[in-house]
């Protein structure tokens, strides 16, 4: 498969258990991954399955049970929270289904987010801003807040948020899970445009449609991987 | 995160919700602004009392008849145990000590005074001619009792200017006689206004010599002597001289009460200094309310930004900065409510101040340096809890909800 490409991400005897009450849940199931940069991959399976929580297990918010992790080489798994906190910030895009942006911030300064948190100084971080605003075609609602966006303008900022920082994956939990088919559309459409400039893209959906437009699908089950499929016809328009 | 944007940051957060800000900062403000107020009444009582103590005159020592405490046995006991009277010859004998520079006895009684078909009733207050020196006082017109008075007892009086305006209006009355009690006086002078001390004012007053006012009253006694000493440095040592000279004329007993004005005025300002501080302490409680208010308030924050909390992890955020970002906003909070209520408190005693121009209602800076530094320090320990707590939320909880 990928043999000769370098290792991205690469997951080892992935396992993690959740305590629900008296009843441990297998969340994830002695999963194997090596995903090379550039990739685009969808995620799909019932829910309960273990999609998310692989989400988050790349995401670094989770840690596993037991297995290795490896990010670009480095072993990731035995970081510590500061340590994570520095590489999700310098490596990691979220993009969330219901956008997650901070109400009362506007769309320009829920971009600037990642930049304040990272302690980039003020003056490049306001040019970096205007950048990206133009970029998304976001200039003339720069000003206003979440509540005053369409969905599809909200789920744009949160979309330039994640990649502000240029960060080497971007993950996607049903990113159009809250919109209608056009705008879901569109918000896809600018996801693979960032895959096509590089950025690795993991897309977490329901959506066959969705799913069956990335180039690698992996479907699970029970919190293990069932099938892993490569698409080379890829109906990336 | 640099500390500035933490700042920004924060300050957003708090503007973010008004209503919950301002209500804080309110209930923050209010405890600020009852220390800066109560310590300033407090304090103002404090030199209010001292002032009026301060207007009896300088350097004083006061004696008293009777004694207020007990002492071991003394043969005098067996005979009497009655105080003597305090008498103008006592006061005549003090005068000739070292370090006296005036004394003034004083004889005290309630009395009628009539004159131009005007019956009112006033403090009379038998004197010698030094009394005005003492005193501090001042005369409006003529002049006050004759150096020769005090042996001879000539039939003059000198009104308290309220009395004047009472009795004559705005005649003048000097030359003119009046009947105080069952004398018939000539006026020959009147103080001037405003007089204050001892909480009394001098503008009520009736002074006559003191060996007439005392076979008016048919009393042989002394209400007060009140002794001038030379420098403020010769005080301790006039008080001495005092006790012992009385002692001796009082065939060895000790029957008198010295006091200096220093001991009145050092005991009225420990009273009220303790006073205000513990008026400020129950302020104060107030201010400790309004820091379990902040904890309170941020608690509902971090519950209600759950989900931007897990956002700001998600971004990078570490759990130090999440903490910081929670402490800062509690101290922002805190402080402004603070400020606001240092204004409040000054706003407060000023208007006291219009009110009532005597009082002097100052806040103390002890009180507001105390007052803003509770604010702070109860800002800042009941936002530890809810900062922290907000660094310890799981990101993927914290995302998932709502």
């Amino acid at each position: 498969m990928a043999d000769a490409s370098p290792s991205l991400i690469s997951l080892l005897g992935i396992e993690r258990t959740f305590l629900l009450g008296d009843s441990k849940v297998h969340a994830l199931r002695d999963v194997n991954l090596q995903i090379t940069p550039g990739e685009y991959i969808a995620v799909m399976g019932p829910s309960g399955s273990g999609k998310s929580t692989l989400l988050n297990m790349i995401g670094l918010l989770d840690r596993p049970d037991a297995g290795t992790y490896l990010l670009e080489n480095r072993d990731v798994t035995t970081l510590e929270p500061d340590e994570l906190a520095k590489v999700r910030s310098e490596r990691i895009g979220f993009i969330f289904q219901s956008f997650h942006l901070v109400p009362r911030l506007t769309a320009a300064a829920n971009i600037e987010l990642p930049l304040i948190l990272s302690g980039m100084p003020a003056g490049e971080r306001s040019k970096r801003v205007a950048q990206a605003l133009k970029e998304y075609g976001l200039n003339e609602r720069a000003n206003h807040r979440p509540n005053e966006l369409s969905g599809g303008q909200r789920q744009r900022v949160a979309i330039a948020r994640a990649t502000i920082l240029r960060p080497a994956v971007l993950l996607a939990d049903e990113p159009t899970g809250n919109l209608d088919r056009a705008t879901g559309e569109e918000v896809v459409r600018l996801l693979e445009a960032l895959n096509a400039q590089g950025m690795t893209l993991i897309v977490v959906t329901h959506d066959q449609a969705l799913g069956a437009r990335a180039k690698r699908q992996i479907r699970m089950e029970d919190g293990a991987v069932v099938s892993d499929v490569m698409n080379s016809t890829g109906t990336h328009p | 995160m640099r500390i500035v944007d933490t700042f920004r940051y924060a300050a957003q957060a708090a503007t973010g919700t008004p209503l919950r800000t301002g209500l804080l900062m309110l209930a923050m403000s209010i405890g600020v602004a009852a220390v800066v107020m109560l310590t300033a009444l407090g304090d103002g009582a404090r030199r209010y009392v001292v002032n009026e103590f301060s207007s009896i005159g300088t350097n004083l020592v006061i004696v008293l008849p009777g004694r207020s405490d007990t002492r071991g046995f003394n043969p005098a006991n067996l005979i009497t145990s009655t105080p003597r009277d305090l008498t103008v010859d006592d006061a005549a004998a003090l005068l000739r000590l070292p370090g006296v520079m005036r004394i003034a006895p004083i004889a005290v009684a309630t009395t009628e005074i009539n004159a131009e078909g005007k019956l009112r009733e006033a403090m009379l207050v038998g004197t010698n001619a030094d009394f005005i020196h003492v005193r501090q006082l001042n005369m409006g017109l003529g002049r006050f009792l004759g150096k020769s008075a005090m042996e001879h007892g000539a039939a003059e009086v000198v009104l308290g200017n309220k009395i004047r305006q009472d009795i004559f209006g705005n005649e003048s009355p000097l030359g003119k006689t009046v009947r105080v009690g069952d004398r018939r006086l000539r006026v020959v002078g009147v103080l001037a206004e405003g007089g204050q001390g001892m909480g009394m004012s001098t503008d009520e007053l009736v002074i006559i010599p003191v060996s007439l006012a005392q076979a008016m009253l048919n009393s042989n006694t002394l209400f007060r002597i009140l002794v001038e000493a030379r420098s403020r440095d010769q005080l301790e040592e006039v008080k001495a001289r005092v006790l012992k000279m009385i002692t001796q004329r009082h065939e060895g007993e000790e029957d008198i009460t010295v006091i200096t004005q220093d001991a009145v005025l050092q005991t009225f300002d420990k009273i009220l200094g303790v006073l205000t501080l513990g008026v400020a302490g129950i302020a104060a409680i107030s201010l400790a309310v309004a820091g379990i208010l902040v904890m309170n308030v941020m608690l509902v924050s971090v519950t209600q930004r759950t989900a931007e909390i897990g956002l700001l992890k998600a971004l990078g955020a570490t759990s130090g900065a999440v903490r910081q970002m929670f402490m800062v906003e509690a101290v922002l909070l805190s402080l402004a409510g603070a400020v606001i209520g240092i204004a409040l408190g000054y706003l407060g005693a000023g208007i006291l101040r219009q009110f009532y121009p005597t009082f002097p209602a100052y806040p103390p800076t002890w009180a507001v340096l105390a007052g803003f530094g509770t604010a702070m320090a109860s800002g800042l320990i009941f936002g530890v809890m809810p900062a922290r707590r907000a660094a310890r939320l799981d990101p993927i909880q914290a995302l998932s909800k709502r």
